[in-house]
């Protein structure tokens, strides 16, 4: 037992709870002090609280990162998320995969923010860091795991408990220092690069958008109503930037990992961080119209508070529990709830409570807004965005209505809407074409100063060229759907209308063209989303003609398309075959097929039969002990055209207890303009039972052919082994093995049965089977008159797997506007990093 | 002044509508009697239903067929009030089907005919499940 490491562990917890708390006090005093003297030695009290706070935060990620790779399974926290088999890099990722490791990570980069706070901002940091740290002080109770005496109340759940506390087993009370010799693992769908990235791109996101928030908190508290704006600005741009890239990086991880068929599913937990970027983004843009009009300030400030407080919502959503029956993948309630109603309260009660007492006071321009004008079409996109927002916020919120009538002692039973992506998709995609429109007009009103002619004028070359596209691209593609159309063309106007500001911007200072290319990303990602998911078509029809159930009607059965091992199908142009079960070995990239490894008495270790090829190149040598992880089986699947081979594809099926069993992962044949998307509907299952049916009798000599199951086999030899496995043998015993030698369609197969006779009396026999082909074979009997041996041979149905494709027409134009977009967003962000800079020198 | 009484009017409108809107498409969890008066009564569009497979007395399940060729598959569903009815399903069973403890399919009667269109099963999670395993 490591006790020590623990105890550390905890009591950097509580030093983090403590110290996050002093340097709040701290800063209070610091601001409240009018005496500069006193001022001084309170902010040096508390920037040595802070760092102590943070040097108490790289404490605990030391001891927990220590009890992790260290395999200490006496904490709960090593024994639940990791295990002995874990590769090094998803040991970080087995880190945060506990609700206690995220919201240490999420204090993590709350802490390196707040160093560059205190040393950038010096006008502002005894305020801001009052509101920062207080996030802090919450932050740190979540992993306090401490139980308040009196009222006994427990206030967090620490990553240090050992599993005897967490776990009521029976053998703790026998023996308290059991240690559990493996831990149960990080959940296999996790154990993929996106998610060693993914998580902590989204909580710095998270963390950075308590910047904004912040100083708009703090210029309010210090009645510097506009002045927080220009500090304030660059982390807002920077939190869009990263926070998109997160969101991104998730759809992207559930495009190749999960089996939906999308990147993204409308699932509460993607509402709960979809939303607040909205209104972050909706935030960015009027401020940016506040710095250059000193318009739409109270805008700002309501909507950058909102931001946060959405992000409190969406903490709020996904770790009480309240999900439940609503999202497939919120985390657990950790009994945490009470505690995170509290921390989303407090916060919005406290920026209400805060604007509402100093509302008269905000300046507001008496300024009538033109339609001509570029704030009024700001002011529209900044609205569209809260709207678009406000859209998926109220389904997404439906269990915490039903919550709430089950508190007032009523029930209510409502779901949310049961085809959730068609039900978001018909609004958003309106909402989608507003902000195409609008941020394609407003443009030009940015740059330029125009009336209703001049407008005309500007306006009438980019629509053209948008209709001539459109025309060409709707020709090419052939879209019908009316609503597709508008769409289509709202992001062709978008793109074409930014690309032309673009141009000029360029030629004038290509420093300030980071807006032109972030809406140009935005254009190509709505273009991408519309084909990919609009266009999205099942290729893996059934057409073999069979009809699967007689019951059922016409369309049923026919998104499926079941494959039979080396039986060629057609599919989306394509000749189709499924080649076999493949493993996947840890230290060397390719697939083994299952057939020439054996299994041993370790889930993790095979041995190989014969060499072990992969595409003509050898991977193992034949009796090479080889490491797997034995949850993943794949599926080869050949794509041909005339032929050629035009992709193998590796779809997973993943044992996954954590997931409810079997998790299907598709496999990507990328091509430049469409991805083809293929998973496993339905695999055998292992634990069924085989029908062998009928026995056929053979009886054969060397080298003369002979079919089983209707491929040819020939008996190339049989000796007398001198040894067996699991057997004894003693000096009268006689054992035999056979080696027929069968043709398959791809390949030679070995069938080896043995027949033994012990004690002069006794009969043995082991079948070989053949499993790619189906065949089982036992020799029955020896014919020494002859020459001949007499062979049992069953065969069952072949090996089968179901497989769904689905066709992503232009997936690739989603990740390039993403790209376009992040980089647009760098841009913007270095200017008015800049600008800050040259401000306060 | 004007114009921004009319964008705040505007927002409004648009807010009511987008939640009546969103009022109009929200499904209720029912059990079957209330799906098959909501179906006769003529509401076509999906709604949910949470039940369990029926087990026998050993916890094996009952009734639980795979189409031909495994295609499509269909179970025997007892919704929270004990009524069974048997649930058609239009893509192969999933994996994991025997041993989920709650089921909520999302789908319709068609005729005398629950079908569903999606099924969400609710297995126990790790965490509900933790047992030591002592001789590992």
């Amino acid at each position: 037992m490591h006790y020590f490491i623990g105890n550390l562990g905890h009591l950097f917890v509580i030093a983090t709870f403590v110290t996050s708390a002093m340097t709040v006090f701290a800063y209070f005093k610091a601001h409240l002090e009018s005496n500069p003297e006193q001022k001084k030695a309170w902010l040096l009290n508390a920037r040595v609280a802070f760092y102590t706070h943070v040097a108490s935060i790289f404490g605990i990620v030391f001891c927990l990162f220590t009890i992790i790779n260290n395999h200490y399974f006496e904490y709960h926290y090593a024994y639940s998320h990791s295990s002995r088999h874990l590769e090094t890099q998803y040991v970080v990722s087995s880190f945060w995969n506990g609700q206690e490791g995220s919201f240490l990570l999420w204090m993590f980069w709350e802490a390196i923010i707040g160093i560059v706070l205190i040393r950038t901002q010096k006008k502002w940091e005894a305020t801001t860091m009052v509101v920062f740290c207080s996030v802090q002080v919450f932050l740190a109770s979540m992993i306090l795991g401490v139980v308040l005496p009196v009222i006994n109340l427990k206030l967090g759940s620490s990553p240090f408990i050992l599993l005897r506390e967490a776990m009521d087993a029976p053998i703790f009370k026998s023996q308290p220092e059991f240690i559990p010799k493996d831990g149960t693992g990080l959940n296999p769908l996790l154990q993929n690069y996106w998610m060693v990235i993914h998580p902590p791109t989204l909580f710095l996101g998270f963390a950075l958008t308590l910047v904004p928030f912040s100083f708009c908190i703090a210029g309010l508290w210090e009645k510097r109503y506009s002045e927080w704006i220009k500090p304030a600005l660059p982390w807002s741009l920077l939190a869009g930037a990263i926070l998109g890239l997160g969101i991104l990086m998730g759809g992207y991880w559930a495009y190749e990992t999960l089996n939906f068929g999308g990147y993204w599913n409308w699932d509460p937990v993607e509402n709960a961080v979809y939303v607040p970027w909205l209104i972050l983004i909706a935030s960015i843009h009027t401020m940016i119209t506040y710095k250059n009009s000193e318009t739409a300030l109270k805008t700002s400030i309501i909507l950058v508070i909102s931001v946060f407080v959405l992000i409190l919502y969406s903490t709020f959503l996904t770790r009480s529990g309240i999900l439940g029956d609503a999202s497939v993948h919120s985390f657990t309630d950790l009994g945490l709830s009470g505690q995170l109603l509290v921390y989303l309260l407090f916060f919005t009660l406290l920026a209400i409570g805060l604007v509402s007492v100093r509302w008269k006071h905000i300046a507001t321009s008496e300024k009538e807004v033109s339609i001509y004008s570029r704030e009024f079409w700001i002011f529209l996109g900044a609205t569209t965005l809260c709207l678009m927002g406000f859209q998926v916020i109220i389904p997404t919120s439906i269990p915490v209505y039903n919550k709430i009538v089950e508190l007032l002692g009523s029930t209510s039973n409502v779901a949310p809407p049961a085809n959730q992506i068609q039900f978001y998709s018909k609004f958003q995609l309106w909402f989608g074409v507003a902000v195409a429109l609008i941020s394609g007009t407003g443009q030009f009103f940015w740059w330029k100063k125009i009336d209703g002619k001049g407008l005309k004028k500007q306006l009438m070359g980019p629509i053209l060229l948008s209709l001539i596209l459109f025309a060409l691209i709707i020709a090419i593609a052939k879209i019908y759907e009316p609503a597709y159309l508008v769409l289509a063309l709202a992001s062709i106007y978008l793109i074409v209308s930014n690309g032309n500001i673009l141009f000029t911007l360029l030629k004038l200072n290509p420093k300030l063209s980071g807006g032109a290319l972030a809406h140009i990303g935005i254009g190509l990602m709505l273009i991408g989303v519309l084909f990919s998911a609009g266009y999205s078509k099942v290729v893996s029809l059934n057409n073999t003609g069979l009809l699967y159930s007689k019951e059922a009607g016409t369309e049923f059965n026919r998104d499926n398309l079941l494959l039979f091992i080396n039986e060629t199908r057609t599919m989306a142009g394509y000749d189709i075959e499924f080649l076999g079960e493949r493993l996947q070995p840890k230290t060397k990239s390719g697939f083994m097929k299952k057939s020439d490894l054996e299994l041993t008495n370790d889930p993790f270790k095979v041995v190989a039969k014969k060499d072990v090829l992969f595409q003509q190149k050898k991977l193992f040598s034949a009796k090479d002990t080889i490491e797997i992880n034995p949850e993943n089986t794949f599926y080869e699947i050949e794509l041909r055209k005339n032929g050629k081979v035009e992709a193998s594809l590796f779809p997973r099926i993943q044992v996954n207890e954590e997931m409810g069993g079997r998790v299907a992962s598709p496999d990507i044949k990328r091509n430049l303009l469409s991805d083809l998307y293929t998973h496993v509907a339905a695999p055998m299952d292992p634990e069924a039972e085989v029908d062998w049916g009928k026995t056929e009798e053979i009886r054969v000599g060397y080298g003369k052919d002979f079919f089983v199951n209707d491929y040819v086999a020939q008996l190339e030899e049989v000796k007398r082994l001198e040894k067996l496995d699991g057997i004894d043998l003693e000096k009268e015993d006689v054992a035999v093995q056979a080696r027929i030698k069968i043709q398959g369609e791809r390949d030679n197969y070995y069938a080896e049965p043995i027949f033994i006779i012990k004690d002069r009396s006794q009969v043995g026999r082991i079948p070989s089977e053949v499993n790619d082909l189906g065949i089982k074979i036992t020799l029955l009997n020896i014919h020494p008159e002859t020459n001949e041996f007499s062979f049992a041979v069953n065969q069952r149905q072949k090996d089968w797997v179901i497989i769904k494709t689905l066709e992503k027409p232009l997936i690739n134009v989603l990740w390039l506007g993403t790209g376009i977009l992040m980089i647009g967003f760098c841009l913007a962000m270095v200017r008015r990093f800049r600008e800050f800079n040259n401000a306060s020198d | 002044m004007k114009k921004k009484y009319i964008i705040a009017i505007g927002i409004i409108g648009i807010s009511i509508a987008l939640i009546l809107a969103t009022a109009g498409d929200t499904s209720t969890y029912v059990d079957f009697s209330q799906a098959y008066k909501l179906a006769e009564a003529g509401k076509t569009s999906s709604i949910h239903i949470v039940g369990s497979l029926k087990k026998d007395g050993n916890g094996t399940i009952v009734g639980l067929e795979n189409g031909a060729d495994k295609l499509s598959c269909s179970f025997i569903l007892v919704d929270e009030k004990n009524k069974e009815e048997r649930v058609v399903y239009n893509e192969p069973a999933p994996a994991d089907l025997g041993k989920s403890e709650k089921i909520v399919v999302i789908g319709e009667y068609r005729g005398n005919q629950f079908v569903a269109e999606k099924i969400l099963l609710k297995c126990p999670s790790k965490y509900q499940e933790q047992k030591l395993k002592a001789g590992v």
